[in-house]
């Protein structure tokens, strides 16, 4: 049997605990991933308990109270604390999804808050996205059109036209759902993921975008597209309530459609 | 300061760049603006301490405004009526003029660049009614917010960014830009920025440096605002010794989802939602019988303060005001609200579709900044005179003050403003920016300073860290620069306010490392925050009127100023 060994870094010790306060009612243990670029120790997890009845309901609360109050070092990306800007995206009791709108109370035994997975740590929660940003821009995702658009008014589409992008333009590129794809953790380099598929949909579906035959031409390819398995992790994991998994299956339809 | 400099301990790796242009902020006026830029031909480059797409542009809900006239009769005349008018007489008219001629073709423009706006039966833009827009002079409200559904901003952000992507624009991601450089003779001369991902210090050099660094409603407790919104551009500014204008006025937006704060869209009453007190009553028919719950946003955050105070709010506490939308059907809202029905869903636990949501006015936009004119170009008055700009220095956006919403905004001006003087502010740096010419060399011991100041609070080991100071200003200009203020409160407020200047030296910061140090980048962030709420107070201190969001109890009336008569505010 072919013996594997993983790489020295990949050990998560046990990291410090942080007690809570005297008299703290309602206790929660948040069990959070630890990790600093600046020494070459490996990865810890650090226990904070936290007295919720202090906090506001979301996990997103929590972790910013423990870096006010408890740890200052504590490093996450946040912004708009409202589920549109897609900073806070991490790995929560086992799932991808922001912490702003993850209720506390929503979670049994202790928070377990971890990167997004198979993405390369920057330091503690915050990950390298270079190459999902990368991936997005190699789709071209912007309105490309040979017909000139009128002048001095808007481009017409109908009512049933704009409806068709309902479900794709509101992707927020948390790319939560890219990071729980296991077709994405093995081939992350050729496999465009979830979101970036969405994204591409986003275009092909729009009335007023001139060039699907060529964005289709791009997008056949044994890795980029054909890489999805049909796992659905991606949309069982949208913050958003999002369906990367059939804006894919659209994709996988139209090029078996145009070659009938 | 060399390749290596030691200040007072530790070396820094410090890298220069030369461009023609360096934006800096990648919300909705700095993308539009980089945009403009790139499209001319100037070697561009974008500074920005988030990722594109998670600027607080994204948290935009209802609309964009323009005189359309897709879904009724409509002129720009009127849309700069509404805006002269809900600004209370304080903004710049020819400015106002401006914005609302260029905003028909602003918002074609978006729309070929491919926003998903929500269409109309016949294939147009979608529009709905807004706070203050009216037709004919004040008749009777128009809808002119053009809209993708209540996800306007997240729409015109993103495809921005795609825009940007198309013209090849460099990005500088998660730099966190610390200080502007000047030389002797007062110009700009580029901006010095601290790269998060690997610790290295940044010195762009630019013929042109472009603010686009947005609000700072993070000053107060509660705001929609994102924690990004820290007014650095603003603070930039003080530090280089250059005015800002209007810091007094600071909008309450009237439904702030209670209690987290989160923005409820204005669009919500465009679309029929209306406000309730205590005793069920739709109060804002007294205060504004013909606008009512579509009033300005300072008369509708008067009016629920006044509700609040007079004992009629609702809850236990009385704290809040509910907001009905129920009566709009669930379809509707599903189309054209769904934001609205997670937000309230998430945040109150309340299904929208049945019953009402409480809210409250909440800190949302930040009127005055750095003055401008309709170039986006930074003026400095001197004596001789007042229309006098900074070599190489532009800012747009919130963080700037063109002035097109004097003492207060009206909805949809916001994104309008992003993207016209964006659009503007490009257009002017291709006319006065020659590619070919050559970039002077930076100043001797350019951004010294920056980086003494960041490096003394690296190492800052007081007694009281980071937060607790911030929540400390927080809570005070909660208190003391709230809806209705008084000198006696804003005096105090000034005094707590010079007492935190004091305490300074005592701020403790416990991340030591460059890479991505949080802790260290919010200590510079709460710097900019007590430069911004200092002038808030100050001036509102200094404003003996009530105008606009400037409500002041002990000077009820507006000031007669320069022989205008502007009482009539009707």
């Amino acid at each position: 049997m072919v013996e594997l060994r993983l790489p020295r870094n990949s050990t998560i010790g046990v990291g410090k605990t942080f007690p809570a306060p005297s008299g703290a009612k309602n206790v929660r243990t948040f069990r959070i991933y630890r990790w600093s670029p600046d020494d070459d120790k490996n990865p810890v997890i650090d226990s904070y308990e936290v007295d919720v009845d202090t906090v506001g309901p979301m996990v997103l609360d929590a972790i910013i109270h423990i870096k006010n109050e408890i740890d200052p070092t504590l490093t996450f990306r946040r912004s708009c604390r409202e589920g549109i800007c897609g900073s806070c995206a991490m790995n929560i009791d086992g799932e991808n999804t922001l912490a702003c709108l993850k209720p506390i109370k929503s979670i049994e035994g202790d928070i377990k808050i971890y990167p997004l997975p198979h993405m390369p740590v920057v330091k503690d929660l915050v990950t390298n996205l270079d190459g999902a940003y990368a991936q997005l821009r190699s789709i071209q995702p912007w309105m490309k059109a040979d017909t000139a658009p009128p002048p001095d008014g808007e481009r017409r589409q109908s009512i049933e036209e704009r409806a068709k992008l309902d479900g794709l333009w509101e992707c927020i590129l948390c790319f939560c759902c890219t990071t729980s794809c296991p077709s994405y953790w093995w081939n992350g380099d050729r496999y465009l993921g979830p979101s970036v598929l969405l994204a591409a949909y986003r275009w092909i579906a729009d009335s007023r975008d001139e060039h699907t035959g060529e964005r289709l031409d791009e997008l056949e390819d044994t890795f980029k597209l054909y890489a999805c398995r049909t796992i659905m992790n991606c949309t069982q994991t949208c913050p958003k309530g999002l369906n990367p998994a059939k804006a894919i299956g659209h994709i996988k339809e139209l090029q078996l459609v145009r070659k009938l | 300061m060399s390749a290596n400099s030691s200040p007072s301990r530790g070396a820094y790796k410090v890298i220069d760049h030369v461009y023609d242009v360096v934006v800096v902020g990648a919300g909705g006026s700095g993308l539009r603006a980089t945009l403009g830029m790139g499209a001319a031909g100037l070697k561009t480059a974008c500074v920005t301490k988030v990722f594109p797409t998670r600027s607080h542009t994204v948290a935009a809900q209802g609309g964009i405004g323009a005189s359309l006239g897709n879904m009724a009769e409509d002129h720009w005349k009127w849309h700069m009526y509404d805006t002269v008018k809900g600004s209370d007489w304080l903004g710049d008219q020819d400015a106002i003029e401006f914005m609302c001629r260029e905003a028909v073709s602003a918002v074609h423009e978006l729309e070929h660049f491919g926003v998903p706006f929500s269409r109309t039966e016949d294939g147009r833009i979608y529009q709905r009614p807004f706070g203050g827009h009216m037709r004919d002079y004040g008749k009777a409200p128009v809808p002119r917010a053009c809209a993708a559904a209540d996800r306007t901003g997240h729409a015109i952000l993103h495809t921005l960014y795609q825009q940007c992507m198309k013209h090849n624009v460099e990005f500088f991601v998660e730099y966190f830009a610390i200080d502007l450089i000047m030389d002797d003779e007062g110009a700009c001369r580029g901006v010095v920025a601290w790269c998060q991902d690997d610790g290295t210090i940044h010195r762009f050099n630019a013929k042109m440096v472009v603010l686009a660094t947005g609000g700072y409603g993070r000053s107060y407790q509660s705001c929609t605002s994102a924690h990004t919104c820290t007014g650095d551009g603003n603070a930039m500014v003080m530090r280089a010794g250059l005015p800002t204008q209007d810091m007094e006025f600071v909008q309450f937006h009237p439904t702030g989802i209670y209690p987290a704060g989160c923005l409820l869209t204005e669009g919500c009453r465009g679309e029929g939602a209306y406000l309730t007190n205590s005793e069920g009553e739709r109060f804002m028919e007294r205060y504004a019988p013909t606008a009512k719950d579509l009033a300005s946003r300072d008369v509708v955050s008067a009016s629920m303060t006044i509700e609040i105070n007079e004992g009629r709010g609702c809850g236990p506490k009385k704290d809040h005001i509910m907001m009905h939308l129920e009566h709009l059907g669930e379809d509707l809202l599903r189309q054209r609200l769904p934001s609205i029905i997670e937000i309230s869903r998430v945040f109150a636990g309340v299904d929208v579709t049945k019953e009402p949501v409480p809210v409250r006015p909440t800190v949302h936009y930040c009127m005055g900044g750095i003055p401008t004119n309709i170039h986006g170009e930074v003026i400095r008055p001197t004596a001789d005179n007042p229309d006098a700009v900074v070599p190489g220095l532009m800012a747009v956006g919130e963080a700037a003050c063109v002035s097109v919403h004097g003492a207060n905004r009206l909805g949809t001006n916001s994104l309008l403003d992003l993207i016209v003087f964006g659009r503007s502010a490009a257009r002017r740096a291709a006319e006065v920016i020659k590619p070919s010419e050559f970039v002077r060399p930076l100043p001797a011991g350019a951004g010294e300073n920056s980086l003494d100041r960041l490096d003394k609070l690296r190492y800052a080991k007081g007694g009281t860290r980071v937060a607790a100071m911030r929540d400390r200003l927080q809570h005070d200009m909660q208190t003391h620069a709230a809806v209705f203020r008084t000198q006696d409160s804003l005096q105090a407020g000034v005094d707590k306010i010079r007492d935190i200047w004091g305490c300074l030296e005592d701020i403790h910061v416990s991340d030591t490392s460059l890479i991505w140090n949080s802790d260290l980048m919010e200590a510079l962030e709460f710097e900019n925050l007590l430069a911004n709420a200092t002038v808030t107070l100050e001036s509102g201190l200094a404003r003996h009127e009530s105008r606009g969001a400037h409500a002041r109890k002990d000077y009820p009336d507006v000031m007669i100023m320069n022989g205008l008569n502007i009482l009539s505010r009707g």
